[in-house]
C-alpha cells in the first residue's frame, strides 16, 4: 500500500474527497448568503434551516408522494424558494431601513421556529434518504475508490456555483442586480422594479440553500439539526472569504472543505475547530478577509 | 435606543434619575420578598441569567455591538468554577474567581479578534469563536463531555457560611447580583460609559475627537465577558451542574432574546427579560420542543413590532428613564 507523509494514500484521498463534498456545501451556502446580503443587507441566519427544509422536502416527496430524487432536485428548491418569497414579503421587507442587526435577529427567530417544528414532527434522530439507483456504485480510480454520487455532488456544485457567478457578473440581469446593490435609488429611477428584484433575490438564495439540502440528503441523514451546526461554519467561511465577491465565496468554500478534510487525516482532534482557527488567523493577518474589499 | 437625558430637566440622584432609584427600590423589595412566595432555586437561577443579560446589554445597548457568542463566557466560567469547586476542592468564592477570570481571558482573546471587523461580521465572528470553544468543551476531559460536571459542591463561603442551605445561598446570590448590577450601572454612567455611547452613535466622529475607539470597544467587551462569566460561575454553584447547554449556541441566542424582550439599552430591561423568559420556559416545560418554536415567534414579534421591549415601552409611555 502506498503512503504519503506516513498516511495511506487511500485514507488521504478519501478524506480529501469528503473535504471536497463538505466544501461544495460550504460554497453553495456561503454563495447564497453573499447574494442575499448584497441585495437585502441582511445576514440570513435561517439559511441553515432552509437548507434543512430542502432535505426534508426531498424526504417527504420520496416517502409520501413517491417522487424520486431527480424531480425533487427541481421541486424542493422551488417550494422552499416560494416559502422564502413569502418570508421576505411578510417579515423581511419591513427591516431594510433598520440596523442590520435586526435582520440577523429576525432570521435567527425564523430558524428557531423552523428547527423547532422540524424536531416536533421528525424527532432529533436522522432519517435515511435512499439514493436513486442511477447514482449508486462507483469507480476504482486505482489510487482511491470514487462513489458516483459523491462525484455527482462535487460536479453539480461546481456547475451551480460558476453558473451563479456567470449570471451575476456576466449577464444583463446580473448587471441590474449589481447596480441595485450599489445604488437602489438610482436603479429605480431607471424604471427597474427594485423591490421585486429584492424579493426574487431572496427567493433565489433560499432556493439555492434548499438545492444544497436535497443534495445533502443521501449523504448525511435528514435531521432537523443538520442546518444549524452547518450555518455557523458557513459564517466562519464567509468571514474568511469576505462577502464582497462571489468567486471569493466559492473558492473559500471549497478551499476550507479541503483544509478540513486534510485535518481529519493528520490531526483528527482538531477537525471540528480548524475552520474557526483559520478564521482567527485570517482576522489577525488580513482583517478584511481574503477576498474582501470593504471592512 | 436614542433617548438622551436632558441634564437640565432630570433630577439626578445616586442611581442616575429619580425613576431609576424608585425602580431599584422596587426591584430590591421584590427580590427580598419573592423567596417567601416562590422557589428560591428558581429565583437564584433567574438572578444569574439576569446578570448574564445585563452583561450582554452592556455591549449591545451601550456600544452597539451584537455579540452572538456570549455563551462562551457564561459556559466556560461555569465549567471552570464547577471544576475548581469539585475537583480542586476550592471554596466557593475562589471557584467563582477562577471561573470569572477564565471568562475575562477568553473575552480578551475573542474580543481582540472580533473588533477587527465591524457590524454584522462582528456578530458572525463572536458566534464562530463560541462554536469553536463549544467543540473544545465537547472534547476536553475535565468537562465530562455529554454528562457535564454534576453534583458540584456549594461549600462554605470564606470557610464560615454554609451555602448548602437555601437561605445562605440566596443571600449570597442576591448580593453578587446587586453588586454586578450596580457595577454595570456605574460603568454606564461614568465618563468611560459616555465614550462608549459616543461610539455607538457615531464611531468615525468619536475617532476624529481623538478617542482610540478600538481600545474602548475591547475594554467594554472584556468587561461584558467578565460579568457574563461571573453569572456563569455563580450559576454552576446554584444549580450544581455545568453542562454543554451552557456553551452551546442556543444559549447565546437565549441571552439575546432576554435582553430584546426586556429592552435593549435600558438599565432594567435585561432583568425583566430574564425573569420573563425563564418563567415562560418553566411554565411551558411540558410543551417540550415547542418552547423553541415559541421563542422563535417571540424573536420575530419583538423585532417587527416591539423593538423597545417591555421596559423600553414603559419608559417611552411615561417619558421616564429606566
Amino acid at each position: 500500500m502506498t503512503t504519503i507523509f506516513g498516511v495511506p494514500s487511500m485514507a488521504l484521498f478519501g478524506q480529501l474527497l469528503i473535504g471536497l463534498i463538505n466544501g461544495s456545501f460550504y460554497a453553495l451556502l456561503s454563495l447564497g448568503l453573499a447574494v442575499i446580503f448584497g441585495m437585502l443587507n441582511i445576514i440570513n441566519f435561517a439559511h441553515g434551516a432552509q437548507y434543512m427544509l430542502g432535505a426534508v422536502a426531498a424526504y417527504l416527496l420520496l416517502n409520501y408522494l413517491g417522487i424520486g430524487y431527480w424531480p425533487a432536485l427541481i421541486i424542493a428548491p422551488i417550494v422552499v424558494g416560494a416559502i422564502g418569497i413569502v418570508i421576505e414579503r411578510l417579515f423581511l421587507q419591513w427591516l431594510y431601513k433598520l440596523d442590520h442587526l435586526y435582520g440577523l435577529l429576525l432570521t435567527f427567530g425564523l430558524a428557531l421556529i423552523i428547527e423547532g417544528v422540524g424536531r416536533n414532527y421528525l424527532g432529533t434522530a436522522g432519517l435515511p434518504y435512499t439514493l436513486p439507483d442511477s447514482l449508486r456504485g462507483g469507480h476504482n480510480l486505482g489510487f482511491m475508490f470514487l462513489p458516483n454520487y459523491r462525484a455527482w455532488v462535487i460536479g453539480v456544485s461546481l456547475v451551480v456555483c460558476f453558473g451563479t457567478w456567470f449570471a451575476i457578473e456576466r449577464t444583463r440581469l446580473g448587471a441590474y442586480l449589481r447596480a441595485a446593490t450599489e445604488n437602489p435609488t438610482l436603479v429605480r429611477a431607471f424604471g427597474i422594479n427594485v423591490p421585486r428584484m429584492i424579493t426574487l433575490t431572496y427567493g433565489f438564495g433560499v432556493a439555492l440553500a434548499a438545492f444544497a439540502g436535497v443534495m445533502a440528503a443521501p449523504i448525511y441523514n435528514v435531521s432537523p439539526n443538520m442546518g444549524s451546526e452547518l450555518i455557523i461554519v458557513v459564517f466562519a467561511v464567509v468571514v474568511i472569504g469576505g462577502m464582497g465577491s462571489i468567486l471569493g465565496a466559492i473558492f473559500s468554500g471549497f478551499g476550507l472543505g479541503i483544509v478540513e478534510g486534510l485535518t481529519k487525516v493528520f490531526y483528527p482532534e482538531a477537525s471540528n475547530t480548524v475552520i474557526f482557527v483559520v478564521m482567527a488567523i485570517v482576522l489577525l493577518v488580513r482583517p478584511a478577509g481574503l477576498f474582501g474589499r470593504r471592512t | 435606543m436614542k433617548h438622551v437625558a436632558d441634564p437640565l430637566t432630570q433630577k439626578t440622584s445616586m442611581f442616575g434619575t429619580q425613576s431609576q432609584t424608585i425602580a431599584f427600590v422596587v426591584l430590591l423589595a421584590v427580590l427580598i420578598a419573592a423567596p417567601f412566595f416562590t422557589y428560591p432555586l428558581f429565583l437564584m437561577e433567574c438572578m444569574c441569567f439576569a446578570l448574564f443579560a445585563l452583561a450582554f446589554n452592556l455591549l449591545i445597548g451601550y456600544v452597539g455591538l451584537l455579540s452572538f457568542g456570549h455563551a462562551l463566557y457564561f459556559g466556560w466560567a461555569s465549567y471552570l468554577s464547577a471544576h475548581a469547586a469539585k475537583d480542586w476542592g476550592l471554596p466557593p468564592e475562589l471557584a467563582i474567581v477562577v471561573g470569572t477570570a477564565t471568562a475575562a481571558l477568553c473575552g480578551l482573546i475573542a474580543g481582540a479578534l472580533a473588533i477587527r471587523r465591524q457590524g454584522i461580521y462582528f456578530a458572525m465572528i463572536t458566534l464562530a469563536l463560541a462554536q469553536m470553544m463549544y467543540f473544545v468543551a465537547l472534547r476536553a476531559k475535565f468537562t465530562g463531555g455529554e454528562d457535564g460536571i454534576q453534583s458540584v459542591p456549594r461549600g462554605h463561603l470564606f470557610g464560615v457560611f454554609n451555602l448548602g442551605n437555601e437561605t445562605g445561598m440566596y443571600v449570597f446570590v442576591l448580593v453578587i447580583f446587586l453588586a454586578g448590577f450596580l457595577l454595570i450601572h456605574r460603568i454606564i454612567h461614568s465618563p468611560f460609559g459616555e465614550v462608549l455611547k459616543a461610539i455607538r452613535e457615531n464611531e468615525p466622529r468619536a475617532i476624529s475627537l481623538g478617542y482610540k475607539t478600538d481600545r474602548y470597544k475591547l475594554m467594554a467587551f472584556v468587561l461584558s465577558a467578565t460579568l457574563a462569566g461571573l453569572a456563569g460561575a455563580l450559576k454552576a454553584l446554584v444549580v450544581q451542574i455545568a453542562s454543554l447547554t451552557d456553551v452551546y449556541w442556543p444559549m447565546s441566542g437565549e441571552v439575546v432574546l432576554m435582553t430584546l424582550v426586556g429592552g435593549l439599552g435600558t438599565v432594567f430591561g435585561p432583568i425583566v427579560g430574564a425573569f420573563a423568559i425563564l418563567s415562560m420556559q418553566y411554565k411551558l416545560a411540558w410543551m417540550g420542543q415547542w418552547v423553541l418554536v415559541i421563542q422563535g415567534v417571540i424573536f420575530v414579534v419583538c423585532v417587527l413590532l416591539f423593538r423597545r421591549g417591555i421596559v423600553g415601552e414603559i419608559a417611552h409611555r411615561f417619558k421616564i428613564k429606566l
